[in-house]
């Protein structure tokens, strides 16, 4: 009881502390959506250790009123810069006009919240907000609470057509010190089509939201490759909600960085609807601490949906990895197909991967199935490239990209796909020995 | 070429002795085969051979060409010219065969300083060799040996040794599986490789296959030793009468 009430009491003063450390903006068509934010977040609390979720990634570097130093990445060859896209460049969290694209694309709507957040009308005042708000089942996410109470800049888009050519969103981090809070919205009507890919890293330390609203019908890809800055710590959390028919697919590939929390929460509210997301994870302690924590919950809450999760990771030098995943079937979603595997490559014995992965079940005709593997290296097939030739290194990286393929399979543009590929090709060649 | 003198291989994990001295040696330009009883050595012998883990050798030596195999890595003993072709070819998901095959011969031309071959020169050179060993184009696109039959495996194996030229190829029952026509297909890859300067070891449970590679010497291994060695008449004997009356000689 004394226990309990000095970790209210604890959590109560750090959540003051977070709060008095920041100005939260006014908003207008947000305004309403920020206060209820801020009395979500209050109430919540900050994140804990001692909480379920976070009982294996410590959330004090989110949590603290400043962040730790962090240096940036020197960037050499941005991925996918040799693709047609429309590029919107945050650095530390501050557009980037000058080095942006005009953001204009047919069928697409495209805004930043700060300019926006000067009118009382916008077609983004029912969803900014409101995903989030929805989305703190089965656990609480007070940070993203708080990201939607405070984030001043972010990108709002409204897809009503098929978008011709990828929105990128691009992220430079240049300050050691950067705090960024970022908040993302996006909207497909019906039909739409859109692909999204967001690279680099935000900030030293970075709070993304994105709340991506999927109506009939519509597709929405994902594609993001996070940085390969070394010391930041980045917290993201990805809400969506789809519609009958509706298809959404993010993969994630996360290369360095000293804390990554990847939350995604999944609402397949529309009969017939496909969400697939999936995560490609590189941690190499050698480099510094490394520790990537994925949390994935998909609820199904409709008929003859499919739901898939594949995330692999590699670790060495003391990297640790989680993975927490659940999929709820609700009563009447029948005919759910579910499919969830998290697999870790751990090149040493110092590595760690822990994997709580759950299924909660109450609709009787679904197939559902989860899986979970730890594994070396396999020394025979290890033996059988070198057999020909192969150096033991080159031979290893195969592996591992071998490895990693059916978490990269879940990319449907082939080329940005090989973009991927290349991308953690190069990762792997530059920690040849 | 292959030097094989008083080779002695434990287990590294356990002192349990399976090659306990066997002295072999095969000239340039010649073929020999090796024929013996299920667990005599014939595997273990060529998985030292090409420096597989696991097991240690206590005694004796191997060498190609006069250099050292033993001390060498796996991946140098390729690009020194030596090949194995897997009683048991292993299956690699996520890496496409042809990637592979190409990486493979990228690498052993880097180790010999040659320039890499193009991904066009590389294409051409897999196709031809492929289609005499009648391997489909939809086989190459696959994963490594994944889903491929007992036989497509085998053929494949030949199909890698076509395309990396090594000088001394160890052949581990390649022809085991096969149907008569693919038996027919691998003997036939493997004369189109037989050159002065190339040299094979088939190691072999049937005289079919040495019906269509005709060997210059056979040996019969038992119980980790080379028991005794004659010409292709040896394995017609073996074929009609079994081990045993080779065995009861030597003991
Ligand atoms: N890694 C291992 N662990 C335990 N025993 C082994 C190992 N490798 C080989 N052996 C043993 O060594 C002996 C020789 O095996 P090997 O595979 O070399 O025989 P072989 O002559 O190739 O037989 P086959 O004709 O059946 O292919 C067998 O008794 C086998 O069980
Ligand atoms: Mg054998």
């Amino acid at each position: 009881m004394a226990a309990g009430q000095s970790n209210l009491a604890a959590r109560a003063q750090t959540t003051d502390a977070r709060l008095a450390g920041m100005t939260l903006p006014r908003g207008a068509f947000t305004r309403n959506a920020r206060r209820e934010a801020l009395q979500r977040f209050t109430k919540m609390g900050v994140p804990m250790r001692r909480d379920e979720y976070w009982r294996w990634s410590d959330p004090a570097a989110f949590v603290t009123v400043s962040p730790g130093a962090a240096a940036a990445f020197r960037v050499d060859m941005p991925i996918f810069s040799d693709r047609e896209k429309l590029r919107l460049i945050f650095t530390d969290g501050v557009f980037d006009a000058e080095n942006s694209d005009d953001p204009t694309l047919a069928g697409v709507e495209i805004a930043r919240l700060s300019e926006a957040d000067e009118a009382d009308i916008h077609w983004a005042k029912p969803y900014y907000g409101a995903l989030e708000a929805a989305g703190h089942v089965p656990v609480a996410r007070p940070l993203a609470a708080l990201n939607t109470a405070a984030a001043r800049e972010g990108v709002l888009i409204r897809v009503t057509g098929k978008a011709d050519r990828p929105v990128h969103i691009s992220y430079r981090q240049a300050s050691e010190t950067s705090d960024v809070t970022l908040h993302h919205c996006i909207r497909l009507e019906e039909g739409a089509e859109l692909t999204l890919l967001e690279t680099g890293t935000p900030g030293a330390r970075a709070n993304v939201v994105m709340e991506v609203d999927v109506a009939e019908n519509a597709r929405f890809h994902h594609i993001r490759p996070q940085g390969r800055a070394l010391e930041r710590s980045l917290l993201t959390h990805l809400f969506t909600r789809l519609a009958g028919g509706a298809l959404f697919k993010s993969f994630t590939l996360t290369a360095n960085g000293r804390l990554t929390r990847n939350e995604a929460v999944i609402d397949i509210a529309g009969d017939g609807a496909t969400a697939h997301i999936a995560g490609a994870t590189l941690g190499d302690g050698a480099d510094g601490d490394f520790h990537h924590d994925d949390m994935v919950f998909i609820t199904h809450d409709a008929v003859g949906c499919e739901s898939r999760q594949v995330f692999k990771k590699v670790l060495k030098n003391g990297a640790q990895g989680v993975f927490q995943g659940k999929i709820l079937v609700k009563p009447g979603a029948q005919k759910t197909d579910g499919y969830q595997i998290s697999q870790a490559l751990l090149l040493d014995d110092d590595s760690q991967f822990l994997a709580k992965p759950e299924l909660e079940i109450y609709a009787d005709d679904v197939i559902c199935s989860h899986g979970s593997t730890t594994g070396a290296i396999d020394e025979t097939a290890l033996f059988y490239l070198r057999s020909r030739g192969i150096p033991r290194e080159d031979a290893t990286a195969l592996l591992i990209v071998s490895f990693l393929a059916d978490a990269i399979a879940e990319i449907e543009d082939e080329v940005l796909a090989a973009d991927v590929v290349a991308r953690l090709e190069s990762w792997l060649a530059r920690r040849k020995k | 070429m292959l030097n094989i003198n008083n080779l002695h291989v434990k287990l590294e994990e356990e002192d349990k002795p399976i090659l306990k001295g066997v002295n072999l040696s095969v000239e340039a330009g010649s073929v020999h085969a090796i024929m013996g009883p299920n667990g005599s050595g014939k595997s273990t012998m060529s998985y030292v051979l090409s420096g597989r883990d696991g097991y240690a050798v206590t005694e004796g030596t191997a060498t190609l060409d006069g250099a050292d195999l033993l001390a060498m890595e796996p991946e140098e003993r390729a690009a020194a010219g030596l090949f194995l072709a897997f009683q048991y070819p292993v299956e690699i998901p996520g890496v496409g065969n042809m990637t592979f095959l190409r990486t493979a011969l990228n690498a052993q031309r880097k180790a010999r300083g040659k320039p890499e071959v193009s991904a066009g020169e590389f294409l051409k050179l897999v196709r031809e060799k492929a289609k005499s060993l009648q391997i489909d184009a939809e086989m190459l696109k696959r994963p490594v040996n994944v889903g491929f039959s007992g036989g497509e495996k085998k053929r494949n194996e030949i199909l890698q040794m076509a395309v990396l030229e090594p000088r001394m190829c160890v052949l581990d029952e390649t022809d085991s599986g096969l149907d008569v026509d693919a038996m027919r297909l691998v003997a036939d890859g493997v004369n189109a490789l037989r050159d002065a300067g190339r040299s094979f070891l088939v190691i072999t449970h049937y005289q079919r296959l040495l019906d269509h590679i005709r060997p210059d010497v056979v040996h019969i291994m038992a119980d980790g030793r080379i028991i005794t060695s004659g010409g292709p008449e040896l394995a017609l004997e073996v074929e009609k009468n079994g081990y045993a009356d080779l065995l009861a000689e030597v003991a």
